[in-house]
């Protein structure tokens, strides 16, 4: 087990000039679960790829504890992929399915029947082992399967959207387990998700990349209460983060019919005379008419306990997307105008320009 | 309005260009495409409509069902009939599909043995509604069978070199172009006979991304996961008792390694030499024809005292000789195939006094006076077990041994019908290689409830 440090890695591909990922720089403790996140082409992939020793890394490095392992071949690195090739063979019993790998490293009989044992345990799979794949489940297989990568020891688990090939039932269960069994076995893990709720769900810390360039690394809770810029704000959490760009109005911004109160100091260092507010929209509160912004409802969609609305409102003459959450039992019918206006205490306010984050808390 | 960034990013459009790139996910499909077959196929084959798409492949009645040996596959995989061809028909996930769908016509593009990717099919429902999991269509190869099939009781050592040389060329030809597998198996490649020979054909392309070129880390991982599938079905083989005692799994797992350095440096590394020796330009280019491979661009440097030649070829292309039995007779042959024949072409021009007949002349009269001859001398009933190449190849062979045998020059016709009767009448057909109960092998591989789901 290790820790993993990416320090400056920078991966240019040939016949490009900007790189596909930027000086990146993220410190991994031993035993955590790091989740890249990203959208297409952010540079998460390669990220793990670079890792692995898939991509050369044209500056910077890349340590597996305190071992430069930049120039190292993969199979060196002491890392596992996982759920690269999960067919399994059918005359070979579980064991042997799980085993073979040792077996080709020329590890000992005993040492591989032990490995195998300890990880059929941590699988549910001790009562299996003797058996064929056929007579397995789909999920008995799969954790098979994960048992090849677990038996072999490695210092990291690299795993790049392993379960996107998975229907949503098994998808769901398996995330779980993943991420309950890397906890257990105690191995560092770097996940790679495009799926921000996965990322979510499963990291200890979860970065997020964009266009090569690292945004934010921080725990689920601090991504989603304290988005560093605008894009983490509007890409953590689902339905999004409303963004708008509102005027600053003397003691605040203007929400609508509304002064949302701000600091004067954190108001100063925006450039320019409007900022970008961002409010969830668990944290819009329907106001009474003419208070906050003017919202036509398009869509209600009804959970139970609440429902979300989603609707536009208009800003500059340019119409503007709004979800909101609101109390399900009283839910606004579509087509209705409503006003909303954001909790006190709960908005986020960014730099228009910049895109960065004005102050901790608003 | 600053630009503000929502999580609906799903619904940009995907670059498939993208280096390195799998198609996102869509959270739903487009309300159109709900309750509706959706197919994408780059041609039109109006028979797909006909297929029973809203059962869920594992239980679609047999009469659908073309009986083909199926590989170890972690989806399920059925053959159907389609038109005049056959189809392997994998059930997956919809991104997967796509991804090896648009992979696959790449590939295609550029020319590398893969199978040809027909359609990629959602939107699958049961009467009742549920949905059913997409699917990825692809034809099947004529004659080519899966390692399984290619032995009826234990697969031989010798077989098993061929089938690795087989695949390492293959893993060489796509990592020149920049393919990273990253799960290049026995299971996932299919074999035709070539001359004696095997050329292999990649079949799944769901973990392969293309880039402008490969690093060395990439390559020596792609092998690395070659050798240790490898080891693995050759283990699995010996578990079940189907290859040869003396075979060591381990030890023939590391053949692809050697088999693929050697093929790699010798159509890659930078040779140096005297300035006298030039004649190593072509003695390199001539080795790298005998491989299969033409040069199409080479560098040729000097070192700064002038005194060396360095030597690199840039781009090379596999098919010199099927290239060139091509040209010279519209014979489409594998490479070996393609070797042996224009061995004999040369020799039938030799023999016939015909060196100063123009090459085009005399491969003209090849045709007519040998290869066609022996093509339509073997009766329709005996038409589907083997490519017309390779029983060619077969009858020169056995000619070859008949002669050596009775120290004559056993005319051709008598070859013939000889390689016809004690030959060819006692092999299985290849074209569709069909199932029986009684063949160990390809009834394990075509047990319909091994496969992952």
């Amino acid at each position: 087990m290790a820790t993993v440090t990416f320090d400056q890695a920078t991966r240019v591909y040939p016949g490009t000039e900007k790189p596909a990922v930027d000086r990146l720089n993220i410190e991994i403790a031993d035993g955590e679960f790091l989740v890249l996140v990203g959208p297409s082409g952010c540079g998460k992939s390669t990220s793990l790829r670079m890792l692995a020793g898939l991509e050369d890394v044209n500056s910077g490095r890349i340590l597996i504890g305190d071992r430069d392992v930049t120039d190292v071949p993969p199979k060196d690195r002491d890392i596992a992929m996982v759920f690269q090739n999960y067919a399994l063979y059918p005359h070979m019993t579980v064991a042997d399915n799980m085993g073979f790998a040792l077996k080709i490293a020329g590890v000992s009989k005993e040492e591989r029947a032990e490995r195998v044992r300890e990880a059929a345990k941590l699988l549910d799979l001790e009562d299996y082992l003797d058996r064929k794949p056929k007579a397995l489940s789909g999920g008995q297989r799969q954790r098979v399967a994960m048992g090849r990568a677990i038996v072999r020891n490695p210092q990291v688990f690299l795993m790049d959207e392993p379960l996107s090939n998975l229907d949503a039932k098994l998808r769901v269960q398996t995330r779980t387990q993943i991420a309950s069994l890397t906890r257990r076995l105690g191995v560092t893990t770097v996940y790679v998700t495009h799926d921000q709720v996965e990322a979510m769900t499963m990291g200890d810390r979860v970065a997020v990349l964009k266009d090569g360039i690292l945004q934010q690394v921080d725990t689920p809770r601090n991504l989603y209460e304290r988005p560093k810029n605008v894009f983490v704000a509007g890409f953590i959490g689902s339905p999004a983060m409303n963004l708008l760009e509102l005027p600053v109005a003397d003691g605040g911004v203007l929400f609508g019919g509304t002064v949302y109160p701000v600091r004067n100091d954190i108001l100063d260092a925006a450039a320019g005379n409007t900022v970008t507010l961002g409010v969830r929209p668990e944290d819009l509160v329907l106001a009474a008419p003419g208070e906050g912004l003017q919202v036509e409802v398009d869509v209600v969609e009804e959970l139970g306990a609440d429902a979300y609305i989603y609707g536009h409102t208009t800003l500059n003459g340019q119409n503007h997307d709004m979800v909101a959450r609101v109390d399900g039992r009283r839910p606004p019918m579509k087509g209705d105008t409503v006003f909303v206006r954001p909790e006190q205490g709960h908005v986020h306010l960014f730099d228009t320009t910049s895109g960065a984050r004005l102050a901790e808390t608003v | 309005m600053t630009e503000t960034y929502n999580a609906n990013w799903h619904d940009e459009p995907t670059d498939y260009a993208q280096t390195g790139k799998l198609p996102r996910i869509r959270t739903a499909p487009p309300e159109s495409a709900l309750g509706s077959l959706n197919i994408t196929a780059a041609s039109a084959d109006p028979e797909l409509l006909d297929l029973p798409w809203h059962i869920a492949l594992e239980e679609w009645p047999t009469e659908s069902l073309a009986a083909l040996p199926r590989g170890i596959s972690r989806h399920i995989v059925r053959f159907a009939h389609l038109g005049g061809s056959v189809i392997a028909v994998k059930e997956t996930s919809e991104h997967v599909a796509r991804h090896e769908y648009h992979m696959l016509r790449k590939l295609q593009r550029l020319d590398v043995p893969c199978v040809e990717p027909v359609a990629v099919i959602t939107g699958r429902t049961t009467p009742d509604g549920t949905e059913l999991d997409p699917v990825l269509v692809t034809r099947h190869l004529k004659f080519s069978m899966p390692y399984r099939a290619l032995f009826s009781q234990t697969l031989r050592r010798d077989t098993l070199t061929r089938l690795i040389d087989a695949q390492a060329l293959l893993l060489v030809r796509l990592h020149l172009i920049g393919f990273y597998w990253g799960d290049v198996s026995l299971s996932n490649t299919l074999f035709r006979r070539d001359a004696g020979a095997f050329a292999a054909y990649l079949v799944d392309a769901e973990t392969g991304e293309l880039y402008p070129e490969l690093s060395s880390g990439q390559r020596e991982y792609d092998l690395e996961i070659a050798r240790v599938n490898i080891a693995g079905e050759l283990m699995d083989l010996a578990e079940g008792g189907l290859i040869e005692e003396k075979v060591d799994p381990l030890a023939t797992s590391e053949l692809i390694m050697d088999s693929y350095r050697r093929l790699w440096t010798e159509l890659t590394a930078r040779e140096s030499f005297e300035l006298g020796e030039r004649w190593r330009v072509n003695a390199r280019i001539r080795r790298l024809n005998d491989l299969g491979f033409d040069v199409e661009e080479y560098v040729i440097s000097t070192v700064a005292d002038g005194s060396r030649i360095q030597l690199q070829p840039k781009v090379v292309d596999a098919g010199h000789h099927s290239r060139r039995l091509l040209r010279l007779t519209g014979i489409d042959a594998q490479e070996n195939q393609a070797r042996r024949l224009l061995n004999d072409m040369d020799a039938y021009r030799a023999d016939n006094n015909n060196l100063d007949v123009d090459e085009e002349i005399s491969a003209h009269l090849w045709v007519s006076e040998v290869f066609e001859p022996i093509v339509r001398s073997v009766p329709r009933e005996l038409g589907g077990k083997l490519e017309p190449a390779e029983v060619v190849h077969e009858v020169l062979e056995h000619r070859w041994y008949m002669s050596e045998r009775q120290d004559r020059n056993v005319p051709m016709a008598e070859a013939v019908q000889s390689y016809l009767d004690s030959e060819l009448r006692h092999r299985r057909d290849e074209a569709e290689i069909m199932l029986t109960a009684d063949s160990r092998t390809i009834g394990l591989d075509g047990d319909s409830s091994f496969p992952d789901s």
